[in-house]
């Protein structure tokens, strides 16, 4: 610990203004953030004890919350593998195959997201900003596992410019990141990313079925076809031993990292809650109106299908991109939740409707912010009247 | 009336304060410090060597000459300290030791006028105990408030004992408090803590209105307790002062002389014996710090660790504060530390878990625990500020410098104080304190 800490003493100078290295500094500053806390110390004049709680820590915990989900997501692509080419394997054998698919995945996301993050925080003299910490290893886990690399770094590149970066950065954005590289893949290569045969790793070489026979249809996708006998279990579906984006799929253990983000309060339980709420309240509706299988599936069942789970904990809860205000989360949550399942249900173009109500109620959050604070603004100038 | 404040943070400190009260050997040097008064343009009365008595005028308000601020003590000019472009930082006086007083009218408040009043504190030196809200700035003497607030109580870290401070002064509070009365046509009301009236010296003080509050810090600020009883408006002002700044007026009017002791608390993990020392208004720290040290890189502060001024070892107590604390300096390299479980530090985040040892106190050191980043968290703000305002909102509004929105957002009901925890919780670092009074200088520009 000394030694490396002398380490960093002793290069330091390089990275600072007028060294040799400065174009890194924000790289450097990054690096040594990450091992030591710094020694900045509080302002003469203010509040001269701070939380402990930073912004590392904060991301942390979300990382923390994702590996469950994540380590399930990885033993579930060698299960279906091996089940899709008719072989036996073991635990290990699956986990194993599974992660050696998800590792490019996700050294392929964080190289071109921090890559660019870093030159940002440089040419603007921040520092770097946690937030692609988290958004990249959601972004693996949100994707087919068979995504090309070259597609999936086009996607991260676009999302964090274009996405992020051109509003000035993590905690300017309004559209959450990770779900803006899905929609850009969703929509520039629509091929890639639904149909019945790209869930399992394996099943599709350019673009053509291998495995004759082998249906590696998502319970979505059967249910929108009204196929309902052809759904898993339930309880197949909570655990989620089905096919599926790499780590979406399991409901339990994305409850694990629920429970995780509520218990450190790094997740808004409000937006979470409300927004099963929302599902289910608009799932009841669908119910009543059947007039196709796709309607009659169960309210309670949309919760644990497709992305819905992993969207309300891990999607709609970020901080930057949700709603504001503590009334606000409630509203935010509950339209998230409705318009996942209309769009699930209703529309006849998109298996899944997750991604797109939550990219849309970013869009409506500050307007539903708007009002909440005008409300205040009024209920503030009344008192005049009193 | 019983306000239970429910948001708020108690952050549990070593070093309270043990209820025993020492005078330290007196003090050569004491100070009057223009920063403790934000928004004072200060113009000074004195030169470097002249000789003072207590009540000598040693700067006033260049804008408001009447208001002055005087010497504590009799003796000599020995410094004027400036900073950065010349701006005075320190009056120091030299004391004889004689504690030769001017003399000012020495008169039964209730039978003086409100401009005999106001002219005898403008006088003295006391006028600027007087803060006026909105903008936590002295009081203007050519206004009537609304209303004047004490807080009775003090709920921020390691703070002193009001009723400890207050026992002995009875009298020299109700001569305060009537000349107080004579300021404003409205009422003077006084926060106490629930359940603990009958201990406060307030409650045998006629012509107070008590208020109880209940619940955690900032219940014992008294912007907090004016927003819960009469809140500020737009147009409005009201008066707020110190309990321990009412017994200097009450002294001033009762002996005609000023009487510049005050109670505080010496207090933080760092001191040796916290207690409560009784000292004149500007002292040096020197000789209750020395030797009172358990180690030697430590931030003295004058005030709280939430709102004070950082101090030397041998600087002075601020106008208006009746603690000082200690604690250590943050200033090293900690490894891994934003992963670590760090059991020994205080958090309001159950990311840590300091909130299940609920009955354990905590050294907290000056370290920042991070860097500062935009604004990404939300709902921290609001866990702590018992305000109906939404606190990231207004902090925003001053940033981008709208006016309008300030306004409408509640800019009049806050002061520093206030929003202190904000800037204590808060992930990304922000200055809120320093935001917020950038917020009051632009609105005070505005309005003129």
């Amino acid at each position: 610990m000394k030694i490396l800490r002398s380490l960093f003493d002793n290069i330091k100078p390089n990275f600072e203004k007028g060294g040799k290295l400065e174009k890194l500094h924000s790289t450097y500053d990054a690096i040594e953030t990450l091992f030591f806390v710094p020694k900045e110390v509080t302002k003469p004049r203010g509040a001269h004890i701070r939380d402990s709680m930073d912004m590392k820590r904060t991301m942390i915990m979300v990382w923390i919350a994702l590996m469950p989900a994540l380590l399930f997501g990885m033993w579930n692509i060698g299960h279906w593998h091996y089940m899709a080419f008719g072989q036996e394997a073991s635990f290990w054998l699956k986990f194993g195959f599974g992660f050696l698919r998800v590792l490019p995945l996700l050294i392929v996301s964080y190289v071109v997201g921090l890559g660019i993050e870093i030159f940002f925080a440089q040419v603007r003299g921040h520092e770097v900003n946690e937030g692609y910490f988290v958004t990249g290893l959601l972004v693996p886990m949100i994707i087919p596992v068979d995504t090309p690399l070259w597609m999936l770094a086009i996607a991260v590149a676009f999302a964090v410019i274009l996405g992020k970066e051109v509003f000035g950065g993590t905690g300017m954005n309004i559209l959450n990141p990770a779900l803006t590289v899905r929609a850009f893949l969703f929509f520039a290569y629509p091929g890639w990313m639904s149909g019945d045969f790209v869930w399992i790793q394996g099943l599709m070489k350019n673009g053509d079925q291998v495995v004759d026979g082998f249906s590696g249809a998502t319970p979505l996708a059967e249910a929108a076809a009204g196929n309902l006998a052809n759904i898993p279990s339930s309880m197949n579906m909570f655990l989620g031993i089905i096919p599926g984006s790499v780590a979406e799929t399991s409901t339990l253990a994305i409850l694990l990292g629920a429970v995780i983000l509520i218990w450190t309060g790094v997740g808004s339980w409000k937006i979470i809650v409300s927004m099963v709420a929302g599902g289910l309240f608009m799932g009841l509706i669908l119910n009543l109106f059947a007039v196709n299988p796709f309607m009659e599936v169960p309210a309670w069942q949309h919760m644990i299908m497709g992305g819905f789970a992993f969207g309300a904990v891990f999607m709609a809860t970020d901080p930057v991109t949700a709603s504001q205000t503590e009334k606000g989360k409630w509203i935010y949550g509950f339209l998230c939740g409705v318009f996942a399942i209309l769009i699930r249900v209703l529309n006849p173009a998109y298996p899944e409707g997750v991604m797109l109500a939550i990219l849309l109620m970013n869009v409506f959050a500050p307007l539903i912010d708007h009002y909440i604070v005008e409300a205040n603004i009024k209920r503030r100038l009344k008192r005049i009247k009193v | 009336m019983v306000v239970k404040i429910k948001k708020g943070l108690d952050i549990r400190l070593k070093g309270k304060p043990e209820p025993t009260l020492s005078t330290p050997q007196s003090s050569e040097l004491f100070a009057l410090k223009p920063p403790d008064f934000p928004g004072l343009t200060p113009k000074l009365a004195v030169k470097v060597d002249d000789p003072v008595k207590v009540g000598t005028p040693l700067f006033f308000d260049k804008y408001r000459p009447d208001v002055k601020f005087t010497a504590p003590v009799s003796g000599t000019v020995v410094a004027v300290n400036r900073g950065e472009r010349r701006r005075i930082l320190e009056v120091v006086v030299r004391s004889d030791g004689k504690n030769e007083k001017l003399t000012f009218k020495k008169a039964d408040p209730s039978k003086l006028s409100r401009e005999d009043i106001i002219q005898t504190l403008l006088e003295s030196g006391l006028w600027p105990t007087i803060v006026q809200r909105p903008f936590n700035i002295i009081a203007n003497p050519e206004t009537t408030p609304r209303g004047i607030f004490i807080s009775g109580f003090n709920s921020a870290p390691l703070a002193p004992d009001y009723d400890f401070i207050l026992k002995d002064s009875k009298e020299a509070i109700q001569t305060g408090i009537q000349a107080l009365s004579r300021l404003t046509e409205g009422r003077i009301r006084v926060g106490v803590r629930a359940g603990k009236v009958s201990e406060s010296v307030f409650s045998s003080i006629s012509g107070v209105e008590i208020n109880e509050f209940s619940g955690p810090h900032p219940a014992g600020n008294v912007g907090i307790q004016i927003h819960h009883t009469e809140p500020i408006n737009k147009g409005d002002v009201v008066w707020v002062i110190k309990p321990q700044d009412v017994v200097l007026i009450g002294k001033l009017f009762s002996t005609g002389q000023l009487d510049l002791t005050r109670i505080i608390a010496l207090t933080g993990s760092e001191v040796k014996q916290p207690q409560y020392y009784k000292i004149t208004l500007g002292e040096s720290v020197k000789n209750m710090v020395a030797g009172n040290l358990k180690m030697d890189n430590v931030r003295l502060i004058s005030g709280n660790v939430l709102t004070g001024q950082k101090i030397s070892k041998e600087g002075f107590v601020g106008y208006y504060d009746d603690q000082v604390t200690i604690i250590p300096e943050g200033d090293y390299h900690e490894f891994f530390g934003w992963i670590m479980p760090r059991l020994n530090k205080f958090s309001s985040s159950r990311s840590y878990f300091s909130w299940m040892m609920p009955k354990k106190e905590f050294a907290a050191d000056t370290n920042l625990n991070g860097g500062k980043r935009a604004f990404v968290v939300t709902g921290q703000y609001e866990k702590v500020f018992p305000m109906d305002i939404y606190p990231v909102q207004l902090i925003k509004a001053i940033m981008i410098g709208d006016i309008d929105l300030m306004e409408n957002l509640g800019i009049y009901e806050v002061a520093e104080e206030d929003m202190a925890l904000c800037e204590f919780v808060c992930t990304s670092k922000t200055e809120i304190q320093s935001i917020l009074r950038q917020g009051f200088d632009d609105m005070i520009k505005e309005l003129g």
